[in-house]
Parts: C-alpha cells; sequence; structure tokens
C-alpha cells in the first residue's frame, strides 16, 4: 500500500482535486451548494470570490468588449495565482480533459503502441498559433473564438449544465490522443494549455533534477507529457524552468533514484558555472 | 511546418547565391509555409464561428445586453442560469445548434416568472446581463424593477387563437404579470352571430417585457401567442413621419429646412381646388 502510495502520490492528489472540483460545480446546479458555483469559464467561490478563466476574458477583449468587474478580478486572481505559485498546473490538476488524455496516454504506453504505429511529426508550438488565431478571429467575429470551439469548455460546461454532444468532443480527442498523434491536444494543439504555459512560466513550483543520482533508466521521459521540458536528464543538475511543464509530478514518482523532486524555483544563479 | 520538400526547393533555388542568402529564403519560405497553414485553419475556424454565433430567434435572460454585445461578452459560466429559481434558464448545449454555452429559455416549456428581485442579473461577472438596465440606485441602494426588462415581445396568431374565431379565452391576458397594460382586451361585435362580442387579447410592445407566461398559458396545441425577439417582431417607423398631434414628436421637424415637393402646374391649385374640379355642385 505504501509502495503504490510512493508511486502514485501525486496522480492519486491530481485525480482527487480534479474530481473534487468537478463534483463542486455540479452539487452547485444540482444542490445547490455555494462552496464552489459556475464552471471553469467563471466561477464564484463561497459566494463571494470571483474567478475567471483569464484567456477568456482576454478573447472577450480582443472581440472588443469591456467585461465587468467581477470577471476582471477573477481573471487578475487566477492568474496572479499560475504566474506566481501554479505555472501550469491547471492542465494536470484541473482540467477534467486532462483524465481523457491521460486515459489515451496509459493505453498508448500499455499497448506499445509507439513500437507499431506510423509516426507523424507535429510541432509544439501549434497552441501558440491557435493563441494568435484565437485573438484575431475573436477581433474579426466579436465573439470569443475559441471558446465557441473549445473541447475543455464543452467538457467541464457539459459535467455541470448537460453534455449533450459534448461526449462526441470528447472522444474526438481521446482517439486523437490514442491512435494519430501522442499527447495531441494537450501536448500540441490546445491554446490554454499554451495560454497557461506562458502564464506559468516563471511560477515559484519547479520540478529539480539531480543528475548525479541519475541512472538514466528514462521512465520520467517514457511518462512525462512534455517531454521536451526534461531535457537535461543525465546531463546536467537543472530544474525543469520550460513553462509547458504541467507539474503534474509523473516524472517524480516514476523516478526510483531520487534524481527528480518538487522545489522551489531558484533565482540567484549558483556559483558552479565559474 | 518542417516539410523537407520544400526546404529542398528552397535550396535548389538559391543554389547559385551566397551561403547567407539561403538561409534568409529557408526562413522566409518555413515561415510563409506557417502562416498559410495558420490561414487555412484560422478561414476554417472563422467560418465555423460565424455561424455558430448566430443566434436571431433566442430568448436571453433578462437584462440581456442586445445580441451582438451579448455574444461578445458572455462567457458562458452559467451563474445566470444556476441562480434562477424556476429552472427557466438552460445553457446551449452542443447539439442545440444554438451558440454553444450561452443562457436562453423557451418560454413555452418553462417562462420567466418575473422576480421582483432578479436573482439571475446580479450574478453575472461580465456585464453581458446589465443589471443597470434592470435597476436604478435610489438614496445608495440599488431597487430592481424587473418590468423594464426587455427579452422580448409577444405577437398574436390571430387566425390560431380562438379568441379571435369568437371562443372566449383570456388565458393569456389572465396570466399576464402585467395585465391591462402589456396585454389588454379589445372588444368586437361576433359579425358571424350578430350578437355576440369576441374579446381580443392586443399586446402593447411598449409594456411588454417577453416574460412568456402569455405563451406557457395559451391553451391551442401550438402557441398562438408566441414570444420572439424584439429586433426579430418589431418594425421600426423611421425619421419621415412625425405625429403632427404630439407636441414633443413635432418638435422634430425643428430646423428643418422646408419641405420640397415635385412642383407640377397642377400644384398651383389648392388641394381642395383640385379635387373638386369637374364637379358640378349646381
Amino acid at each position: 500500500m505504501n509502495k503504490i502510495w510512493k508511486k502514485y502520490r501525486f496522480l492519486i492528489l491530481r485525480r482527487l482535486t480534479q474530481i473534487a472540483i468537478m463534483f463542486l460545480y455540479i452539487a452547485a446546479n444540482v444542490w445547490g451548494w455555494k462552496i464552489l458555483e459556475g464552471n471553469l469559464s467563471s466561477s464564484k467561490v463561497v459566494d463571494t470570490i470571483p474567478l475567471s478563466d483569464p484567456y477568456a476574458v482576454l478573447q472577450i477583449f480582443a472581440a472588443g468588449s469591456i467585461v465587468g468587474a467581477n470577471a476582471l478580478i477573477g481573471a487578475f486572481i487566477v492568474t496572479l495565482f499560475y504566474m506566481l505559485i501554479g505555472g501550469r498546473a491547471f492542465c494536470s490538476w484541473v482540467c477534467p480533459v486532462n483524465m481523457v488524455t491521460d486515459l489515451a496516454n496509459f493505453i498508448r504506453r500499455k499497448g506499445g503502441f509507439d513500437k507499431v504505429e506510423k509516426k507523424w511529426w507535429a510541432s509544439r508550438n501549434i497552441r501558440y498559433w491557435a493563441m494568435g488565431l484565437s485573438f484575431i478571429i475573436s477581433f474579426l467575429l466579436g465573439t470569443a473564438a475559441f471558446e465557441i470551439v473549445s473541447p475543455v469548455s464543452m467538457t467541464h460546461r457539459g459535467l455541470v449544465f448537460g453534455m449533450g454532444f459534448g461526449w462526441a468532443a470528447i472522444l474526438t480527442i481521446f482517439l486523437f490522443d490514442l491512435f494519430v498523434l501522442k499527447n495531441g491536444w494537450c501536448g500540441h494543439i490546445c491554446p490554454l494549455g499554451g495560454f497557461y504555459s506562458l502564464v506559468g512560466r516563471f511560477s515559484l513550483f519547479r520540478v529539480k533534477h539531480n543528475q548525479p543520482n541519475c541512472t538514466l533508466c528514462m521512465k520520467c521521459k517514457e511518462v512525462c507529457p512534455e517531454k521536451e521540458v526534461l531535457f537535461m536528464i543525465g546531463k546536467k543538475s537543472l530544474s525543469v524552468n520550460m513553462g509547458e511543464c504541467t507539474l503534474c509530478g509523473r516524472c517524480v514518482e516514476v523516478c526510483d533514484d531520487d534524481a527528480l523532486n518538487f522545489s522551489i524555483r531558484e533565482f540567484v544563479k549558483k556559483e558552479r558555472k565559474k | 511546418m518542417n516539410n523537407s520538400k520544400s526546404l529542398k526547393e528552397g535550396e535548389e533555388m538559391g543554389k547559385n547565391k551566397a551561403p547567407k542568402n539561403k538561409e534568409r529564403r529557408r526562413f522566409l519560405i518555413q515561415m510563409a509555409q506557417n502562416v498559410a497553414i495558420a490561414t487555412v485553419g484560422g478561414l476554417v475556424w472563422s467560418a465555423f464561428v460565424d455561424e455558430a454565433k448566430a443566434a436571431p430567434l433566442l430568448l436571453r435572460p433578462p437584462g440581456a445586453k442586445k445580441e451582438k454585445d451579448f455574444i461578445s461578452l458572455c462567457i458562458k459560466c452559467g451563474l445566470c442560469v444556476e441562480a434562477c429559481p424556476y429552472d427557466t434558464l438552460m445553457l446551449a448545449k452542443p447539439g442545440d445548434n444554438k451558440p454553444i454555452g450561452t443562457p436562453y429559455f423557451i418560454p413555452r416549456d418553462i417562462p420567466c416568472y418575473m422576480c421582483d428581485d432578479i436573482p439571475c442579473v446580479p450574478p453575472c461577472p461580465t456585464g453581458a446581463l446589465d443589471i443597470d438596465s434592470v435597476s436604478e440606485v435610489k438614496e445608495g441602494k440599488r431597487v430592481f424593477d424587473i418590468t423594464q426588462m426587455r427579452m422580448g415581445v409577444a405577437i398574436v396568431d390571430i387566425k390560431d387563437c380562438i379568441a379571435y374565431w369568437g371562443i372566449q379565452c383570456d388565458a393569456c391576458y389572465r396570466a399576464c404579470p402585467l395585465l391591462d397594460k402589456a396585454i389588454f382586451m379589445e372588444y368586437r361585435q361576433n359579425e358571424r352571430t350578430g350578437k355576440h362580442a369576441k374579446l381580443l387579447p392586443v399586446v402593447d410592445p411598449d409594456y411588454c417585457t417577453g416574460c412568456g407566461l402569455c405563451e406557457h398559458a395559451c391553451v391551442t396545441e401550438i402557441a398562438a401567442i408566441k414570444v420572439l425577439p424584439r429586433d426579430v417582431a418589431l418594425g421600426k417607423v423611421g425619421s419621415h413621419y412625425v405625429k403632427g398631434w404630439q407636441k414633443s414628436d413635432e418638435r422634430r421637424l425643428k430646423g428643418s429646412k422646408g419641405i420640397q415637393t415635385t412642383v407640377t402646374p397642377r400644384s398651383k391649385k389648392s388641394a381642395v381646388e383640385s379635387l373638386n374640379e369637374g364637379i358640378d355642385f349646381e
């Protein structure tokens, strides 16, 4: 039991947070609980503190509208949290789509897909292009462009307010990630993930690699959904500073050699370079 | 993005030039490729968004801004939906063929019951539901007035309304929260029988809030009184016509440069002269 906890502690915690957040939203709609109302686009905590999706608010700005004070304050709080503390943790600790893509990835690993399937190459920068495009289209058409097509909002909104054909969006992502492109949605396309990668670039919480302990087993790179951020594995003791790291902690769990751990960002460069 | 064919072409074309130029060509072609892919994706995306946001027949919650501003401001959080005590409001789901995630209601199913404290409007975080359009601040206190909202306007189908047939029915009139203002009854002789009156429901758009209680109450199989968005149902006179019998409306003529009309030989006579021309009055 202890071993399972050690191997999956962050995974378990992440699933608990993700499910708890969605449960509170659903409870607000079904039973009128006032703990967390709304959905991930905009919500109210204990009927007072507003929280808003800063990317959605930016799209509304691009569409030519000035949002009300609550959305503005809400977006500010969320931005500040991820900018200073959370990094891109939204993607792995909050977003419900993460459970879908993680499942696809899990089946991929267990089925040994990588050894058999046709390989596509796709840039991980598509998300930044998609983000730029979303602002342009919002501006031209006068409505938040990603919010109309976003499978992420379709999922969390669907869970709270009724899914409709939203399951088709979830299935699309699942099949895409499973058979077309590894980490296709979260790691390549999703502009919301791109947005949080930029926002969380300089956050406090970071994974740190301790090179002398590393035995080059590469288990971390196997589980990492953004493996480009682990370029230093076995090469150099560095903290994983790229904004694309979702702080999911999978690499920390799978490492048997204590070569990866969560830590706080070092602001002062060490003297070792000299 | 990293397309080897175009790279090769780029290299061939730049064969005779200095290596620095070749690098530049490669960069330019790759950049052009990225932009082209983004343009293709963007156009498909825009085409979809443009279709998906159009909703000319949707009824929005109380205090909603004009559809164009509403669709731009709404963040699709559903806080208005959760605040509604009657479950009137819904968020459009994928497959509903309505702008996805935006709130609306179908009065025939559940109308708006016009709560005095309007719980659905204040929670809106973006101002897509405009609190100032349904309230006033009096002595530092916000006073709500639900009769100020204009979600739509009721329209009577006079061919399928049984009151217009001559059968006595005042279901919509009784259901109206602004009875005798938003819907009033007009008396007309029943010419078929010659001895009865018809009591006909008539809607006054100046008062109708579009709550849909009338549509909900209508007894016909498909409601003969329906709420439609005001932009769809109502006309507009324009500036050409003036209510000459209203001093306030007459004022619009102030500063106008007079009336320009076509002058013909006939115009020399006065209207009375012209009309009576050729008639022998003895």
